[in-house]
């Protein structure tokens, strides 16, 4: 069938409105990497928008010389393995039982689980909890309060269910222990699922702020992202970290702000384009209910 | 003959030798239970214990004393927030926010999905799909400081605004604006992530479908009302009742960032109320009071939406 003059139209209107909305999505952020290479005065009249206006890299030397920002960059770093390996061990832990139809107390538990994800103890119940545990200032405020996350287990339980049954039999057969089924068999044919998860967790504890936020005072131990937050708010109090170290910070020009993002971001920009796949694969998975 | 008492030991004994497979189930699971121990005592710690810990919204609280505060006040903490003007203020501001998030950017990763289905050329295609997930992977601080930056006096917004012969406006400290930059500060990061899910239900419609409606003379529109939406109806249903159980839920992080004293009246929510009065200013118990009542609400949201999707579309979430 011939496509009629409307729909003709259409695909042109539809292209444009596309084209519009990936300029709409980009924009902000060529945007900061435009204002990150140009010069403050630039900046400051209103003239840069997609393309650098007075060349200038001195900026980017003067931050990655910022003994802090690397301090802080390294903490980054630190948190995101620690975390992540914690909240990838924990998961395995429950997934796996939770995926044997012939665990009894199998629902009971599931739904143990499942409970914390609609119901939760609230800010202020957590924030006694983890400071009377006298976690506050230190690494494990930041990654244990948050490890798990029920949706990505629920994923990962659903993989697990997936894996024939044969397999395992078998290597009962052949006197495997669960563990080791669970190390010789399952982990290994699981690699996909492990990758997704990985990179899940990765990149939620890279970006993650708020716990360090409140836990936190000592400027040594901040993540990159309270660095970022506190010259983005500048002079504003919190319970932990903006109360020292932006206080007496006085404006703090585009320029700057926009290296540290910049460089904030490199990592999950030079990532992106081989891990969105797996991301997207691991919504998927998470669509269908095991 | 009856023999009763031979049928009640029969019975026993099948009851023992149920007992003893139990056992033996548990027995022989040790592995897998022994495994998933270590993750419940800490989900008894972390995720159940802050619920317990709630109980000193009905305490009083001193910070440095008894985590479990000191002695019973009863509803005095809610009756303290139900004669606080500021509480209906930010009561108000999240059901606003939540109600736009839920007619604007529910709706729009729908049309989104819908317009990229209509693209021939699968190299394009996949080019504005990639793209249009990227801000989903920025962090939330990142995120507002673009804001801050694209909106500031000298950004580009403004610059815009001002080629065009209109007075600069400084966006970030009117509260008029505040609406509608958080809501499409949420748009732009969840446009395309939010979509995946439609256009995977998209590709699963049968193509024999179209053929059909093509061969009964049905024009490109027609098959989109026919055949396209009700293919991925059960997929927005689903994720309706998914938002409308999470409705409370609009990203209290981002509005720590993106809000500021000039722009309270409208941007402040319950969330962001409760860390202020709460760790901000010490009031323990009152910010704890205020962030029960919320919960309470949310969960019921999380019932009420589940239940209604069990009635109507056999889905549940659990």
């Amino acid at each position: 069938m011939k496509e009629t003059w409307q729909y003709k139209l259409f695909k042109y209107f539809n292209v444009t409105i596309l084209i519009f909305i990936v300029f709409v999505t980009l924009f902000p952020f060529f945007n900061i990497v435009a204002q990150s290479f140009s010069s403050e005065s630039y900046i400051n009249s209103g003239q840069v928008s997609l393309w650098p206006k007075g060349f200038n890299v001195e900026t980017y030397r003067v931050i990655m010389s910022d003994n802090m920002f690397w301090v802080n960059y390294k903490n980054t770093v630190v948190y995101t393995v620690v975390g992540t390996v914690i909240s990838l061990v924990l998961s395995t832990m429950i997934a796996y039982p939770l995926s044997k139809k012939r665990l009894k107390g199998r629902r009971f538990l599931t739904l143990f689980f499942v409970f914390t994800m609609f119901f939760n103890g609230g800010l202020i119940p957590n924030y006694v909890l983890v400071t009377s545990l006298g976690f506050g200032n230190s690494i494990w405020a930041i990654v244990i309060p948050n490890a798990i996350s029920v949706f990505n287990m629920l994923i990962m339980r659903t993989f697990f269910q997936n894996i024939p049954e044969e397999l395992e039999e078998a290597a009962i057969m052949d006197g495997s222990s669960t563990f080791g089924i669970l190390f010789k068999i399952v982990l290994p044919l699981s690699k996909p699922i492990l990758a997704t998860m990985m990179l899940f967790y990765a990149v939620a504890h890279w970006n993650s702020w708020f716990p360090a936020f409140i836990f936190f005072t000592e400027k040594e131990l901040f993540p990159v992202s309270i660095y970022l937050r506190n010259m983005i708010k500048g002079a504003e109090t919190a319970v932990g970290a903006g109360a020292t170290s932006a206080d007496n910070m006085v404006q703090i020009s585009s320029n700057i702000k926009s290296v540290t993002m910049v460089l904030t971001v490199l990592p999950i920009l030079m990532v992106y384009p081989y891990i969105q796949k797996y991301f997207v694969s691991g919504v998927m998975l998470g669509s269908v209910k095991g | 003959m009856n023999h009763p008492q031979n049928r009640e030991t029969g019975e026993m004994a099948i009851a023992v030798s149920r007992n003893k497979k139990e056992r033996s189930v548990f027995i022989k699971d040790w592995q897998l239970y022994s495994l998933i121990v270590l993750p419940i005592i800490y989900l008894i710690i972390f995720k159940y214990g802050p619920m317990f810990g709630n109980i000193i919204a009905f305490r009083r609280f001193v910070p440095g004393g008894s985590i479990i505060g000191e002695e019973w006040v009863g509803f005095q903490y809610f009756q303290m927030f139900l004669n606080d003007p500021t509480f209906f203020k930010v009561f108000s501001n999240t059901f606003i926010l939540a109600f736009l998030l839920l007619v604007i950017t529910f709706p729009a990763p729908i049309i989104f999905a819908l317009l990229l289905n209509e693209l021939k050329n699968q190299l394009f295609k996949r080019f504005v799909q990639t793209a249009s997930y990227l801000p989903h992977f920025f962090s939330i601080v990142v995120v507002a400081g673009m804001v801050f930056e694209i909106l500031s006096l000298n950004g580009p917004v403004n610059a815009l605004i001002a080629n065009l012969g209109f007075d600069k406006i400084s966006f970030m400290q009117l509260p008029e604006w505040f609406r509608t930059i958080f809501v499409s500060v949420d748009l732009w990061q969840s446009l395309g992530w939010g979509a995946i899910l439609y256009l995977a239900a998209l590709t699963g419609i049968n193509e024999e479908l179209y053929e059909a409606a093509r061969i009964d003379g049905a024009n490109r529109w027609k098959q989109t009302i026919h055949i396209t939406i009700p293919g991925i109806l059960p997929t927005i249903v689903v994720l309706l009742i998914l938002n409308i159980g999470n409705f409370l839920q609009i990203g209290f992080e981002k509005v720590l960032l993106l809000y500021n004293p000039l722009t309270y009246e409208t941007a402040d929510v319950i969330a962001t109320y409760v860390y202020r009065v709460g760790l901000q200013s010490g009031s323990f118990s009152y910010g704890t009071a205020i962030g029960l009542f919320e919960s309470i609400i949310g969960l019921a949201l999380v019932l009420g939406a589940n239940y209604v999707s069990r009635r109507i579309t056999d889905n549940s979430l659990w």
